[in-house]
């Protein structure tokens, strides 16, 4: 392969990731406050159904990502309507929301179906752009995967180096000792679960609006919510590696497009189906770095530990437990 | 000559009533307490302290009464608007986030807007740190502190949020001696800076130590007051409504070897277990001292066969038990009881009755009248209060241990009890020792962990010091004495 055509893969890589980047972060910011959203995978779609149509009636894309956001925060605000306010079991209801969100975005979506609509066109930024190798990878895209690399940072910076960072990770640990210190953990995990909600609803946006262009049944967004859910587990609840899982995840995808090409004797479906596989792979490296088989006072071992613990993180304490009303 | 007034009280409790359910937990309760003093709320288990102290710093919400701040009333619906108002509390079990860092559970609570000022904090806990005498490390994580030394960390937590009345409850329980020390010191320098302490306890020796006026609390009524000097006596009478009769114990020779480690290494806890040698006698009574994690608890489960020797020989009279698993070891006759009942002990959402069922039907079916048979009995027997439908975590701490002892096997070879009256009032404890004592005459040894050392002495025959994972000391109580010991759990050996 020359030069040019690696630049080409890895910008594919980094458009490619978007979608799935911005479900992880926003789940990775609900779980962070104790909530989990399993509803993403029926989001995304009923949020992609909306973007496209709303783009296409109003013949503006940015109108409906705006569409999709609000679509993926009225998701989430059902999660905390039946588990948060009515005490109900997340991961059912995350379920159900699922099949639910997915049947009503194929419903609605028919007179919707092989349209042309409006998409995001790129918008190369002067000056970055011209950087040998980063600019093309990075900065010749649309605004949206801006905005998905700005939100890593974001989020990151948010979680680990603000007050409110903090406080939600704290009501993620624990939400009575939280109640103890004067927060509110109810109100806390609300705004969280429709901020998450809100950029899943983008996500959904971003496959229908320049990913997988367009609506149909199937859309190809199918699966990816899944995905978003293990690569929040695979970055142990840290925005950074649930980046950094997207982009591999996105890698790999792309990878056996190319593979399906060069060696056209293997079938396709074990480049598609590959990435899955790697996952888990990925997934036991960080249990065995969570394993406390090795003992802490033996320093001989201390390089591969810390190695180790770079992959590894746990999942917030109280994750899928809310506090119960009257429980104090 | 002028009369010095006596200061107003800066907090009020009129007429304080909580029910729970059918429970009444505090019933018409009526107390004073003035700035600058130590106050000690003294009661057995189940008496209404915590429920009352819980109420004062708005945990828990009040069925009637009313509680004035400066002569002032007010009505808390949240914790926020105690603190506000200068009410902290130092809740028994921690109430912190031990994943994140001592800096960041300092700062939970007292941060507000879009900046972390990092340094800012640092500086200030630095400061509180040096004042009281504590040493804690900002950047530690807190899972990797002691009971103790999260206990410290919560203080300079409240003191940092502007409290002036600061409420303690059991804040002794679970910490060593040398901990205990600089905390009551701690107390002292605050009190004399203006501040009310409320300690709340069912130690008497802590009370008397300590503070300069005591409340006796006795089934959610007060049944008592009294200024220093106390007459140690009176309280317990106030306490129990009589005062319990000291703890008899038969002297036993030891008998043959039991339980024998030589040079055993293994990890846990903090500091794991270095080189270990020991040996364990039939009928003795030892006791495990050490400063929390030093050891005891990897001792424990070493001979409990629950975790496996990286080097070093165990054997349990002849026969070596390497490789051998815990069920095993149950066979040979060992029987361990965990100082955490709910996590490691009982199974929480089991009633009493299921756990007996647990116990005594095997195959298809359930007997339930058999296992109800057994149930009644065993309440009976070992006197827990509440009944068979009760599930284990409603019972009270003191009820949940006399539930796991009567489960213990009738004649074990060796019990291994991990702080086996960790949290319970001097009565039930006598009760529990009173109860253990009987094994011995089945050639029992009885092995114990604690931090309390007038329990030690009380008890024990024979004392095995641990220290960053190492004996330090085997010695026979009847040869040392509190001091020495107290030196040797530091170190100082």
């Amino acid at each position: 392969m020359s030069g040019s055509e690696w630049l080409l893969l890895f910008s594919g890589v980094v458009a490619g990731a978007t979608p799935i980047l911005l479900a992880a972060l926003g789940e990775t910011l609900t779980e962070k406050a104790g909530v989990i959203n399993l509803s993403l995978d029926g989001t995304i779609l009923l949020a992609a159904m909306v973007a496209f149509a709303v783009a296409f009636e109003t013949q503006s894309a940015f109108l409906g990502c705006i569409a999709a956001c609000l679509v993926g925060a009225l998701v989430a605000a059902a999660v905390g309507l039946f588990s948060l306010k009515l005490g109900q079991s997340q991961v059912a209801v995350g379920f159900v929301l699922t099949l639910t969100a997915r049947d009503l975005a194929y419903f609605l979506g028919n007179p919707y179906a092989r349209l042309h609509g409006p998409q995001f066109s790129s918008v190369p930024i002067p000056i970055l752009s011209d950087i040998p190798v980063l600019g093309p990878v990075l900065f010749q895209h649309n605004w949206m995967v801006y905005a998905g690399l700005g939100m890593i940072v974001l989020c990151w910076a948010y979680i680990y180096r603000t007050p409110m960072g903090l406080r939600l990770r704290a009501v993620g640990e624990d939400p009575r000792a939280a109640f103890a210190r004067g927060e509110n953990p109810v109100r806390l995990q609300w705004i969280y679960t429709l901020c998450g909600g809100f950029l899943v609803g983008a996500a959904g946006a971003a496959f229908s609006l320049f990913v997988k262009p367009g609506w149909g049944r199937p859309q190809g967004a199918e699966g990816t919510g899944w995905i978003a859910l293990a690569l929040v587990i695979f970055g142990g609840w840290h925005p950074m590696r649930a980046a950094a899982g997207a982009y591999l995840f996105s890698f790999l995808q792309v990878l056996g497009i190319y593979f399906q090409g060069w060696i056209p004797t293997v079938p396709a479906q074990v480049f598609q189906v590959a990435p899955f596989p790697l996952m888990i792979f990925t997934l036991l490296i960080i249990a065995y770095a969570q394993r406390t088989t090795i003992p802490r006072e033996d320093r001989h071992r201390l390089r591969l530990k810390a190695l180790l613990e770079v992959f590894s993180g746990a999942a917030p304490s109280a994750l899928g437990k809310p506090l119960r009303p009257g429980s104090l | 000559m002028r009369i010095h007034p006596e200061p107003p009280p800066a907090v009020e409790l009129v007429d304080i009533h909580k029910r729970y359910g059918s429970v009444n937990a505090n019933q018409g309760i009526t107390l004073r307490f003035r700035p600058g003093a130590i106050h000690g709320i003294l009661g057995e288990n189940g008496a209404g302290k915590s429920t009352l102290m819980k109420i004062l710093a708005g945990f828990t919400q009040k069925t009637r009464g009313r509680i004035r701040i400066h002569g002032v009333d007010v009505d808390f619906q949240a914790p926020a608007v105690a603190s506000r108002l200068g009410i902290g509390m130092l809740y028994q079990e921690p109430v912190d986030f031990p994943v994140l860092s001592v800096l960041e559970n300092f700062m939970i609570g007292q941060i507000r807007g879009f900046r972390l000022h990092r340094k800012a904090f640092r500086e200030r806990f630095e400061s509180l740190c040096t004042r009281l005498g504590f040493s804690l490390s900002p950047e530690t994580p807190v899972r990797q502190l002691t009971p103790g030394e999260r206990q410290q960390l919560e203080i300079l937590r409240l003191l940092s949020m502007g409290t002036h009345v600061l409420i303690l409850d059991e804040p002794t329980t679970g910490i060593s001696s040398f901990q205990k020390e600089t905390l009551f010191k701690a107390l002292r320098t605050l009190a004399q800076e203006g501040k009310t302490i409320i300690l709340v306890s069912h130690k008497l020796e802590d009370v008397e130590s300590l503070c300069d006026r005591v409340s006796v609390l006795r089934h959610g009524k007060i049944t008592g007051e009294m200024e220093r000097p106390f007459d140690p006596n009176a309280l317990l009478k106030m306490m129990f409504g009589s005062v319990p009769s000291p703890l008899k114990r038969p002297e036993i020779p030891a008998g043959a070897p039991l339980l024998i480690l030589r040079d055993v290494s293994a990890p846990g806890d903090r500091s794991g277990l270095k080189a270990c040698s020991a040996i364990i006698r039939e009928k003795e009574v030892v006791a495990l001292a050490g400063l929390e994690g030093s050891g005891q608890g990897v001792f424990m489960r070493l001979a409990a066969g629950l975790r496996a020797p990286v080097s070093g020989v165990l054997r349990l009279r002849d026969e070596g038990m390497h490789r051998k698993d815990g069920i095993a070891f149950q066979k040979k006759g060992v029987a361990f009881l965990p100082t955490a009942r709910l996590e490691e002990g009982l199974i929480p959402g089991l009633s009493i009755l299921e756990h007996v069922a647990l116990k005594y039907c095997r195959g298809f079916r359930v007997h339930w009248n058999v296992a109800r048979d057994q149930a009644a009995r065993h309440i009976r027997y070992f006197r827990i209060k509440g009944d068979p439908e009760m599930p284990v975590e409603s019972l009270s701490g003191g009820n949940q241990q006399r539930l796991m002892l009567s489960f213990l096997p009738d004649a074990p070879a060796l019990l291994l009890l991990e702080k086996p009256t960790r949290g319970l009032d001097f009565e039930s404890a006598l009760w529990v020792w009173d109860h253990l004592f009987r094994y011995r005459e089945k050639n029992t040894a009885v092995v114990f962990s604690s931090s309390e050392l007038e329990e030690i002495f009380m008890v024990a025959d024979r004392i095995l010091v641990f220290y960053e994972g190492a004996v330090i000391r085997d010695i026979r109580a009847a040869d040392t004495d509190i001091h020495e010991l107290g030196s040797a759990i530091a170190g100082k050996a």
